[in-house]
């Protein structure tokens, strides 16, 4: 399959800072894609430089198979719902509707009106006056209602209620379903990303520290639990995430495309959570050292 | 695109327009009787006119200076730094016009718009003052009107509001745009639209037209003169009826550029307070006795029109060229 998203080199710096570094990345399309790392991480910058609300300082990015915002008719593919989904707060919702339908060559008025009924949102109403589901709700619909290929979220549902954020996402789901989109969003709950993607990327201190398809991440990850000993001694093919020992037992979180036949492990599997925080606590350090070997992840499980 | 920007710009728009709507009836109302005044009167016009209208007449000049720079600050600062302060640029560029449209349509509409509002006020006001404008270019001896050329009425007159209110308008959006927020955009448009008015007429608008220059002899009875400086430097205002005085210059009894010898400053010299009348002049007699002339530069009343056209290019240009690195700023800055 095509990717929706490539990444070669890219990299963001803000004077002298860098949000984002050497990020490589391969998408493939039809996915729901979700990005999570701690905030400040760099998942916005990503998803702007995505959407090309952003340049890249270095590398190159292409969405669709195009330069990000590059003209009206990459635009088109894209749809970008920002973070804190900014809306015209003197507009109203119809008007919002309205904007869609004259600034959206491919803009699907019917899914638009049918949305904003399901949703009980009443047309007149300012989008100033909306409550932050309501108004989450009115900037996916404009996502949605544009037929695009790839829809991009940045932390949708960061500022709703436990509710609202359950609804928003079912929602999305549904959309997505419906319409066969690609989308990434971003988060920094993994429990979000759990229930609505099959595939993440997970993002820490300006890095992408692995990315994958969730099922092969589970697959591939293991808790090894055995008497104590040196991690240095694990066999080539073995990558130790994060190790802890007593005085007797050492517990390793490992990443293995081959089966763990050493029988004094005794092996445990690991949920999507326990990876990402495993790759989102372990040495700064450690980062670099391991990160070619995240391209070659295949595991079959 | 059009449609996003009017819906944006409706609200300001009307405002404005319903301003410049009430001040131009008001104007309908007294400007004819002020003609027939200026019918019957002619120049002497200038001592005839209503208190109303004079007060009338001072607001015309006030309201024509302010639109400008309202506009500036009011339409242009907030046209984008507002975007950009809500975020809701984020939703304006993810629909599918690029930045350059959304830039263009937002420039264009309220650039004609700033220029419509700035000539219809301008229009009125210059329609209304014109009895008094030929009153006073007619030779009516006044300190009460300024000459149309004068820097305080040139800005209220003919086209340069328009190119002024184009100016403001672009510079507010590029301040906008760069600053990014709000209040400081608009206060820094204000300043630099401020500096940039007086700075004109100070360095650049009496070099726009070739001047004429009248040489008067120093003398009690004479010109005018005042004293500068501690009695350094002489001025005198020699009666051309409409002229803006743009330079002074003293010349020696060679006809060379010189300052004003010291014996002047002596001769006026007093042991307290300031000199008399009779000293005053006895002064100025000794010192055209000397050969000492004044030679004044000045913008005859012919050029109005000469000079009003080279400043609406000279401001438009500076538009266009904001306009210019508002659209590059966009693209490579925004970032």
């Amino acid at each position: 399959m095509s990717a929706v998203l490539r990444a070669r080199g890219l990299g963001k710096r803000y004077k002298q800072r860098w949000a984002l570094q050497s990020c490589d990345l391969d998408v493939p399309a039809g996915r729901v894609v979700g990005l999570v790392g701690p905030n400040g991480a760099g998942k916005s910058t990503l998803l702007n430089l995505a959407s090309g609300m952003l340049t890249p300082t270095a590398g190159t990015i292409e969405v669709c198979g195009g330069r990000p915002a590059a003209g009206v008719e990459q635009l088109a593919k894209v749809g970008f719902v920002a973070q804190d989904t900014p809306v015209y707060s003197a507009l109203s919702v119809a008007d919002h509707l309205d904007l869609g339908k004259r600034l959206n060559p491919n803009w699907d008025d019917a899914v638009a009106r049918d949305r904003i009924r399901r949703l009980g949102l009443d047309p007149k109403q300012r989008a100033g006056k909306l409550s932050g589901g309501q108004r989450a709700q009115l900037a996916l619909t404009l996502g949605i209602a544009k037929r695009p290929e790839l829809l991009i979220l940045d932390e949708p549902v960061a500022a709703l209620d436990p509710l609202a954020r359950r609804e928003f996402m079912q929602d999305l789901m549904e959309a997505v379903a419906e319409h066969e989109l690609s989308v990434v969003l971003s988060s920094h709950l993994v429990s979000d990303v759990e229930r609505t993607c099959d595939y993440v990327i997970v993002l820490v201190d300006s890095h992408v520290q692995v990315a994958g398809d969730i099922d092969d991440l589970v697959a591939c990850h293991h808790r090894l639990t055995g008497p104590r000993r040196d991690p240095d001694t694990l066999p080539a093919g073995q990558h130790v995430l994060t190790a802890s020992h007593t005085d007797r037992q050492t517990t390793l979180l490992v990443r293995t495309d081959t089966a763990v036949h050493d029988p004094t492990w005794t092996v445990g599997p690991l949920g999507l959570e326990d990876i990402v925080l495993a790759y989102m606590t372990r040495p700064a350090d450690a980062v670099r050292d391991t990160r070619p070997a995240l391209e070659v992840l295949r595991c079959s499980g | 695109m059009f449609w996003l920007t009017w819906r944006q710009f409706r609200t300001q728009a009307a405002v404005m327009f319903a301003a410049v709507a009430a001040f131009a009836a008001t104007l309908a109302a007294t400007g004819p009787q002020l003609a027939d005044l200026y019918r019957t009167a002619g120049s002497s016009l200038v001592d005839q006119v209503s208190s109303p209208d004079q007060t009338l007449y001072y607001t015309g000049l006030l309201i024509v200076l302010a639109v400008p720079a309202v506009i500036g600050m009011f339409w242009g600062a907030p046209l984008i730094s507002r975007e950009l302060e809500t975020g809701t640029h984020y939703l304006a560029w993810n629909q599918g016009v690029t930045r350059t449209r959304w830039l263009a349509t937002k420039l264009g509409l309220g650039a004609a718009a700033s220029m419509t509002a700035a000539g219809l006020t301008s229009l009125a006001v210059s329609w209304w003052s014109s009895p008094i404008d030929r009153a006073v270019n007619g030779g009516g001896a006044t300190d009460t009107y300024f000459p149309r050329l004068d820097p305080v009425a040139f800005a209220a007159r003919g086209v340069v509001p328009v190119a002024h209110a184009a100016f403001a308008f672009v510079l507010g959006v590029a301040l906008g745009l760069v600053i990014r927020r709000t209040l400081p955009a608009m206060a820094t448009t204000f300043a630099l639209y401020a500096a940039v008015q007086i700075s004109a007429p100070l360095w650049i608008r009496p070099h726009l037209a070739a001047p004429d220059r009248t040489t008067v002899p120093i003398e009690p009875g004479g010109a005018p003169i005042s004293i500068q400086e501690g009695a350094r430097q002489i001025v005198a205002h020699p009666e051309v009826p409409g002229a803006w005085e743009t330079s002074q210059q003293t010349l020696n009894a060679a006809g060379q550029p010189a300052s004003v010898p010291a014996s002047f400053a002596d001769c006026l010299h007093t042991e307290a307070g300031p000199p008399t009348l009779q000293q005053f002049e006895g002064c100025l007699a000794d010192l055209g006795a000397l050969g000492y002339q004044q030679q004044v530069t000045y913008q005859p009343a012919g050029n109005f029109w000469a000079l009003q056209w080279a400043e609406t290019g000279i401001y438009l240009g500076l538009a266009l060229a904001l306009t210019g690195f508002c659209a590059w700023w966009i693209r490579r800055r925004v970032t």
